[in-house]
C-alpha cells in the first residue's frame, strides 16, 4: 500500500505529458476553428469614461476592419501600440477595440499616453464579452470582414512583420 | 570560422557528455576507480567545450558578424556594447547556449571542489548532470542551432527589441539560468542517491550548499525581473501573474520548501524522501519554467519561438527526464529507511507546515498558470486565469506562512513549547499589533489587506530580530557577551535571520506599493509646477536628443520639498530607428523610503505635455528585501560546515550548532 504513495507523483506526472500532448496539437495563436468564417458573437459594450462610442456587433459590419484586445496592465500592447496606430495612420485601417479585464479610467490614461488608433473603444471590464470571443490574454487582434465575420485571430502583440506579412494581405484580398 | 569552431565545440560537447553520463555511472556500479575518474576529466572538458561555444557566440555578436543568423534577428551595429554582450540571450537559441554552459560549469564544479564527496556518489553525481547535459545539447543541435549562417548576409541586423534593450533585463536572465539550472545539481544529488538506495545526513550536507546557491541566484534574478518590469512599464507595476513570471516562482517555492526540509534531513534524518520528491520537483518546475514558454503550448509576452518540432522535442526531454526520475523515485523511495519521529508541535514539524503551505502555493500557481491549457484541452473553450485567481489564492496561503515563519526558529526538535516560543515573541507581537493599529487608524477601515500587509512585514521583521536577540541573549547577559555570542554564530543562522527579514521587508514594500501609492496625470505646460504627495515638481520642458540607436525625447523635472531642492528627474521618450518601436523610459528618484516616478507622455495640441507622476511608497523595499534574502543565502553559504576541505570539523561543528540551534 505504502508504494502506491510513491507512484503517485509518476502517475500525476504522465496525466499532465498527456494533456501537453493533446494541448500541443491547439496552437495557442489559432483562433477555434468554430469561429473562424462564423459572425462575431452578439455583444454590446459600454464606452470609456469620457468617449462617446462605446462597441457593439452592429458596428463590426459593411467594411473590413479589426478589432484589438488590450489592457493597461499589458506589457505587450505597449509594444504594438506604436504599430496600430501606424496601422491606422498610413494605411488607413479601420480599428476597434475591446479594452479587456482593466479598470476603465487606467485605460483612458493609457491610451492618452500611448496614443490612440482605435475608432471606438468597448468596456469590458469583466470579461463578458472577451469569453464569448474566445479571448485568452492580451493583446489579441481579430480580423472582421464586411459581412461581420471572423476571418482571423492573432494571438499576442502584432509587429511589423506580422502587419507586411498577413494583416495587410489579408484586408487587401477582403476588400479585394 | 569562428562560429564553426563553437558549433563544432557543441558536437565535441555533446560526445563528452555521453561519455560522462555513462562511463562513471557504470563505474560506479562495479566499485572501478578508474572509470568512475573519468567524470571528474569529462566535467572539465564539458565545461572548455561549452564554454568555448558560448564564447564564440558572444564574439559573433561583439563584431556584429552579420553571416551568422542569430546575430542578424537579434542585433544591429548600433546597439550599445553592453547589449551586444548580452545579446547571446536575448533570444531562443542563444539562451540556451547559456543553459548548457551553466550547467557545465556546475558540473566542473563538482568535478573541481566535490573532492570530499565519496568518489561512487561523486560520479553518479556527475552522470546525472551529463545526462541533462546530453538532452539539452540534442536539442540545441537538432532544433535550435545558434550558428546558422545567412548567405548573402543583410547589411545590418534587425535589432533587438527595445523592450529588452535594458541593464536590467541584461543581467536577469544569467541569474535566473543559474538558479534553474542550479537545481539540478540537487536533482543529480537526488537521482544518485535513489540509484545507491541511501540518503543521510551526510548527503544533505553535501546538497544543501548547491540549493542554496541556486535558491540565491533565483531570488536575485526574480528580484531583478521584477525591477524591471516596475520602471519599463511606466506605471510601477511590478508582477503580473505572467506564465514566464509564474514559471520562475514556481522553482522559486519549490527551492524554498527543499531548503527547508534538507534541514530536517540533515539535523533529523527525517522527512528523506519527501527531500527527494522536492528535489525532483524543484528541477522539474525550473526545466518546465524554462520550455514550457518555448513549446508553443503556452502563450506568453516573453515567449521566444512557436514552432511545433520544437514542442514534441520539448515533451519528449521532459517526459524522459521527469517521467524518468519519477519512476526510479516510486521505485526505489519506498526502500528508504523512515527517520527519527517527532510531535507536531516541534521544530520538524514547523518545517513540516512550512513545506505543506510551500507546496500547496506551487500548486495553486502551477493550476493557475495550466489551468487554461487544460480547459482547452478539455474543450472549455479559451480562458485567462489572470491576477484575481491568484490574489484569491497565493495570498492567503503566504499569511499564514510568514506568521509561522517566525515561530518555527525558536521551537526546539522533536518537541517543543510552543507557549515558552511564543512567550518569547511577546515583545516582538506587541509591537505588531502597535503598527498594525496605527495602520488602520491611518487608513481608517480601509482594504483589509493594508493592515494584515502591514502586521505581516512588522511580525516578520521584529520576529528575525527577536530571535536573533534570543540567540545572542541580548540584554540578558553583558552587551560584550552577547556581541562574541553574535560573533561565534554559525553563519547558517546569521543567513536564516537576514531571509526571514528580508521577507519582512519585501512584504513591506508589497503591501505600501499597492496600498498607498499617489497618482496624478497631468497635461503640462513648461514651468509648471505639479503637488504630488507633499513635493512639488517643476516641469521645465522637453528637449529633442540622440542616443545610440534611437532618437529620444527627455523632458526635465526639478523636485523641491518645502522649498529645497531634492533632484532632477528626466524621464524619455524613444524611438528606437531599425525596429521602429517607441519606448517609454521613466525616471525615478528614490529616498529609500520611497519613489517619485515620472514618466512623459504624448505631446498635446496646445504645446502640453502628458506627465504621468507617481508616489510610491515603500516601494524601493521590495528589491531591498529581495536584496537581503540574497544575502542571507550568501551568509548562509560561508557556513563551515558547508565548506569544502573541512570535512573533520564537521561533527564538532554540527553538534554545537545543533545545540544552539
Amino acid at each position: 500500500m505504502r508504494r502506491l504513495v510513491y507512484l503517485l507523483p509518476l502517475v500525476a506526472f504522465v496525466v499532465l505529458v498527456g494533456w501537453f500532448v493533446l494541448g500541443l496539437q491547439h496552437d495557442p495563436h489559432v483562433l477555434p476553428s468554430a469561429l473562424i468564417d462564423k459572425p462575431v458573437p452578439e455583444f454590446s459594450l459600454p464606452p470609456l469614461p469620457g468617449f462617446d462610442r462605446g462597441l457593439a456587433s452592429s458596428d463590426l459590419k459593411g467594411k473590413v476592419q479589426l478589432v484589438n484586445v488590450f489592457a493597461s496592465w499589458c506589457l505587450p500592447c505597449r509594444a504594438e501600440q506604436p504599430v496600430l496606430v501606424r496601422l491606422a495612420k498610413d494605411f488607413g485601417v479601420a480599428i476597434q477595440a475591446i479594452n479587456w479585464k482593466d479598470k476603465p479610467s487606467d485605460a483612458v490614461i493609457w491610451l492618452r499616453q500611448n496614443g490612440n488608433p482605435f475608432q471606438s473603444v468597448g468596456s469590458d471590464p469583466d470579461n463578458k464579452v472577451g469569453i464569448d470571443w474566445g479571448v485568452y490574454g492580451a493583446p489579441e487582434t481579430y480580423v472582421i470582414d464586411a459581412h461581420g465575420r471572423i476571418r482571423y485571430r492573432h494571438v499576442g502583440p502584432l509587429m511589423p512583420f506580422d502587419i507586411e506579412e498577413k494583416i495587410l494581405p489579408l484586408i487587401r484580398q477582403l476588400q479585394g | 570560422m569562428i562560429p564553426e569552431i563553437g558549433h563544432y565545440a557543441l558536437v565535441l560537447a555533446l560526445f563528452v557528455a555521453i561519455l560522462q553520463s555513462t562511463v562513471p555511472m557504470i563505474g560506479a556500479a562495479r566499485g572501478d576507480a578508474a572509470w568512475m575518474a573519468l567524470g571528474r576529466t569529462a566535467a572539465l572538458a564539458q565545461l572548455g567545450l561549452v564554454g568555448t561555444a558560448f564564447l564564440a557566440l558572444v564574439y559573433a555578436y561583439v563584431v556584429s558578424d552579420f553571416t551568422v543568423l542569430n546575430v542578424v534577428q537579434n542585433s544591429n551595429s548600433l546597439k550599445p556594447l553592453l547589449y551586444k554582450l548580452s545579446g547571446p540571450w536575448g533570444n531562443h537559441e542563444g539562451s540556451m547556449v547559456l543553459w548548457v554552459a551553466i550547467l557545465a560549469l556546475f558540473g566542473a564544479a563538482v568535478a573541481a571542489f566535490g573532492g570530499n564527496l565519496p568518489p561512487g556518489l561523486r560520479a553518479r553525481v556527475l552522470a546525472v548532470q551529463a545526462m541533462i547535459g546530453v538532452g539539452f545539447l540534442l536539442f540545441i543541435l537538432a532544433t535550435s542551432n545558434p550558428f546558422v549562417r545567412v548567405d548573402p548576409p543583410p547589411l545590418d541586423g534587425n535589432d533587438l527589441n527595445p523592450l529588452l534593450q535594458d541593464p536590467g533585463l541584461a543581467f536577469h536572465p544569467p541569474c535566473l539560468y543559474l538558479g534553474y539550472v542550479g537545481f539540478s545539481m540537487a536533482f543529480s544529488f537526488a537521482i544518485a542517491a535513489l540509484i545507491e538506495g541511501r540518503v543521510d545526513p551526510a548527503w544533505a550536507r553535501w546538497v544543501r550548499p548547491w540549493t542554496l546557491a541556486a535558491w540565491a541566484c533565483l531570488t536575485l534574478g526574480i528580484t531583478m525581473g521584477s525591477w524591471w518590469a516596475y520602471y519599463t512599464l511606466g506605471w510601477g507595476g511590478w508582477w503580473f501573474w505572467d506564465p514566464v513570471e509564474n514559471a520562475s516562482l514556481m522553482p522559486w517555492l519549490a527551492g524554498t520548501a527543499l531548503l527547508h526540509s534538507a534541514i530536517v534531513v540533515e539535523k533529523r534524518d527525517a522527512l528523506k524522501s519527501w527531500t527527494i520528491l522536492l528535489a525532483i520537483l524543484a528541477f522539474s518546475l525550473s526545466l518546465m519554467g524554462t520550455f514550457l514558454v518555448r513549446s508553443g503550448i503556452l502563450t506568453s509576452v516573453h515567449a521566444f519561438a512557436v514552432d511545433p518540432a520544437r514542442g514534441i522535442f520539448i515533451l519528449a526531454l521532459l517526459g524522459v527526464a521527469i517521467g524518468g526520475s519519477l519512476l526510479l523515485y516510486a521505485l526505489r523511495a519506498p526502500a528508504l529507511k523512515l527517520g527519527g519521529l517527532f510531535a507536531p508541535v516541534s521544530r520538524e514539524g514547523a518545517l513540516v507546515l512550512n513545506n505543506l503551505l510551500l507546496a500547496t502555493a506551487t500548486a495553486t500557481v502551477f493550476v493557475g498558470t495550466l489551468y487554461p491549457l487544460f480547459l482547452d484541452v478539455a474543450g472549455g473553450g479559451k480562458v485567462s486565469v489572470g491576477p484575481p485567481f491568484f490574489n484569491a489564492t497565493f495570498v492567503p496561503l503566504m499569511v499564514p506562512l510568514v506568521a509561522a515563519m517566525v515561530v518555527g526558529p525558536l521551537l526546539a526538535w522533536k518537541r517543543a513549547d510552543l507557549g515558552g516560543a511564543l512567550g518569547r515573541l511577546a515583545v516582538a507581537a506587541v509591537v505588531t499589533v502597535i503598527f498594525a493599529l496605527a495602520a488602520l487608524y491611518y487608513y481608517g477601515g480601509g482594504p483589509v489587506m493594508a493592515v494584515i500587509g502591514v502586521a505581516l512585514a512588522a511580525w516578520a521583521i521584529l520576529g528575525a530580530v527577536a530571535e536573533f536577540a534570543e540567540r545572542i541573549r541580548l540584554f540578558r547577559v553583558p552587551l560584550a557577551d552577547s556581541l562574541r555570542r553574535a560573533a561565534s554564530l554559525p553563519r547558517a543562522a546569521w543567513g536564516m535571520t537576514l531571509a526571514h527579514a528580508g521577507i519582512g521587508i519585501a512584504i513591506a514594500g508589497m503591501t505600501g506599493s499597492a496600498m498607498w501609492m499617489t497618482e496624478r496625470i497631468v497635461a503640462a505646460k513648461p514651468g509648471q509646477v505639479i503637488e504630488l504627495a507633499g513635493y512639488q515638481i517643476a516641469f521645465d520642458g522637453v528637449e529633442a536628443a540622440q542616443g545610440p540607436n534611437y532618437a529620444v525625447q527627455r523632458g526635465s523635472f526639478v523636485i523641491r520639498r518645502n522649498g529645497r531642492e531634492i533632484g532632477t528627474l528626466h524621464p524619455e521618450q524613444r524611438h528606437y530607428l531599425v525596429t521602429g518601436q517607441d519606448m517609454t523610459h521613466a525616471a525615478i528618484h528614490t529616498t529609500g523610503v520611497s519613489d517619485i516616478y515620472i514618466a512623459l507622455g504624448e505631446q498635446g495640441a496646445d504645446g502640453t505635455r502628458t506627465v504621468r507622476l507617481y508616489h510610491h511608497p515603500l516601494v524601493p523595499w521590495l528589491w531591498l528585501g529581495g536584496l537581503v534574502m540574497v544575502l542571507g543565502g550568501a551568509v548562509s553559504l560561508t557556513d563551515r560546515r558547508f565548506r569544502i576541505g573541512a570535512p573533520e570539523r564537521r561533527r564538532t561543528v554540527v553538534s554545537a550548532s545543533a545545540a544552539a540551534l
